[in-house]
């Protein structure tokens, strides 16, 4: 790390629990990000001479308080606080007047702080990018970026989303456990489509968006470090890890999907999958299972297969019929049915699929499946129909190459001569 | 004298290294621990998989299993265990087992990432 490298790692880190401490305080998500930032200005000052405080959250939430105290004594009467030039930058005596302030209510501060970006008045792209700002600290620039938009029309939404939500009047009083339970999903939920906004990426953007997913996993083990017995959350936690692993295999050097069976087991991250394995594993323990560990097992099991011929599909359709009960979806019955045809053959999960047609007749994936099982039972000119069908459907450039090597693939082993290949974009 | 000698740091800090940074801190250890291999005094090394894995089973009657690390402040570190287990379950039945043979306190169960075996001269 260069000199000043460690202050920008430990503001990062101590971020999210001093924004929801002084957004406690200030009940305004501007006047709490004013303040912080001044308290980061202060601590890039003295931190290089001093070395950083002991606990860096509280001497940044003590002297981003002091910073915005006048904001604070138009809101409510407060106690008296120590003149900022008591507050030593050398020792830690900060620690106990913060302590004393915080207390327990560090926790529910970042709860806090992660559902207002959830607040289901704001669009899905509104709460990642307000979440990315607020709780990650991520630049304008760098949201911007991650979501392939310019700066600008970035700034606009995440201006739009904090008027939204300074409108909405989140409460402040600690939640009671049915509230907080639902603040936990909702964080859930959005930690999730932040993930996949990096996961759901491919080719060229690929590497752009990876770091959506790198936030996702951070964010979810934060929040695991806070609700340390929910099972969902571990299994959350989990489900990131686990297809993160996969990231360096997903994609050949064009830039084209590389299907599960296909992709060099030896580049999947280890570390990352010790350690979704441990979490999925103590997840289970807890016997009250849900949607994010029923996929974070599901995730396992491939993950434990050293070899494709090694994966347990019997195990993993269970699960997908898990999976469709929680949260029946056509989606989820088309990913079973991928399972259907490993453990019953791509007859019996075609005739599963054949319902779907209609609520998915938009859906890219669900004419790559059906093209795959088709093309399994050697009814190949309905396959080539379905794999022209998911090529104009397909949403990336990576998506309708995989789907284009399929069809090469049918043409070359194709008996009866297949008309060729339509070059649909 | 065998000594043990324990890794404390930031887990959030150290958990938003980048890939590079990691690397390049673990390639730093590793040339310390050869020189220290080689002359056969390095014995097992581990780095352990975050808290967020961690279980603890305080060893109560009847031993009550915990989310999350050791988190209490008036007991201190006194040993620690390498076992190899199929699971979570298989570990927390070993735990019990110690516990049963010497209650009081508290065992943290964590799943180690990394393992040197290492070997030490006698």
């Amino acid at each position: 790390m260069t000199d000043t490298a460690w202050i920008d790692a430990a503001l990062a880190s101590a971020r999210p629990q001093a924004v929801g401490a002084l957004l406690r305080y200030f009940r305004n998500l501007d006047a709490a990000e004013e303040a912080y930032q001044n308290a980061c200005l202060r601590a890039l000052k003295t931190w290089p001479q001093n070395g950083p405080p002991r606990d860096a959250a509280s001497w940044l939430i003590m002297v981003g308080r002091n910073a915005g105290i006048d904001e604070v004594r138009r809101h409510r009467k407060q106690e008296a606080l120590p003149e900022d030039e008591a507050i030593s930058d050398l020792d830690d005596a900060e620690e106990k007047i913060a302590e004393r302030l915080d207390g327990s209510h560090y926790r529910d501060d970042i709860l806090r702080l992660l559902f207002i970006c959830c607040h289901p008045d704001l669009p899905a792209t509104q709460q990642i990018a307000l979440a990315l700002r607020i709780v990650s600290g991520l630049s304008v620039k760098q949201i911007a970026r991650a979501f392939l938009v310019s700066e600008a029309a970035m700034e606009q939404r995440i201006t739009r989303a904090k008027a939204r939500v300074a409108e909405a009047k989140v409460p402040f009083e600690t939640p009671g456990a049915a509230e907080r339970s639902e603040r936990l999903a909702s964080v859930a939920a959005m930690i999730y489509l932040i993930f996949n906004e990096g996961y759901s990426a491919s080719g060229d953007t690929a590497e752009i968006r990876s770091p959506l997913c790198e936030e996702a996993i951070r964010l979810s083990r934060l929040l695991l470090r806070l609700f340390q017995s929910e099972p969902e959350i571990m299994g959350l936690a989990a489900l990131l890890l686990l297809q993160h692993a996969r990231a360096a295999s997903r994609f050949d050097s064009d830039g084209a999907v590389i299907l599960l069976e296909d992709q060099d087991r030896s580049l999947w991250n280890k570390a990352l999958i010790a350690e979704g394995l441990a979490l999925i594993d103590k997840a289970m323990r807890h016997r009250r299972s849900g949607p994010y560990q029923v996929q974070a097992a599901i995730s396992a099991l491939h993950a434990r297969a050293g070899k494709p011929g090694e994966t347990d599909w019997t195990q993993i359709e269970l699960l997908y019929g898990a999976l469709e009960v929680m949260q029946p979806s056509p989606v989820v019955t088309l990913n079973r049915s991928v399972a259907v045809s490993k453990v019953r053959g791509a007859q019996a999960a075609l005739d599963m699929i054949e319902p779907l047609a209609s609520r998915l007749s938009n859906y890219f994936h669900y004419f790559g499946v059906r093209g795959a099982f088709l093309m399994q039972l050697g009814r190949n000119e309905e396959a080539h129909t379905a794999f022209d069908r998911a090529i104009a459907l397909a949403n990336t450039s990576a998506e309708a190459a995989h789907i284009r090597m399929h069809l090469d693939r049918l043409m070359r082993d194709s008996q009866v001569p297949v008309k060729a290949a339509k070059a649909t974009q | 004298m065998l000594y043990a000698i324990l890794c404390y740091h930031d887990e959030d800090l150290v958990g938003s290294w980048s890939k590079e940074h990691d690397a390049e801190v673990m390639t730093k250890l590793a040339v310390v621990q050869e020189n220290l291999a080689k002359q056969g005094r390095l014995g097992p090394v581990a780095r352990l998989l975050p808290t967020t894995a961690a279980t603890t089973l305080r060893k109560d009657d009847p031993p009550l299993v915990l989310d999350g690390p050791f988190a209490e402040t008036k007991e201190q570190l006194l040993g620690f265990y390498i076992v190899d287990c199929k699971n979570l379950d298989e570990a927390l039945d070993v735990a019990k087992d110690l516990g049963a043979a010497n209650p009081g306190g508290a065992y943290e169960i964590r799943p180690v990432g990394v393992l040197n075996p290492g070997s030490i001269e006698t």
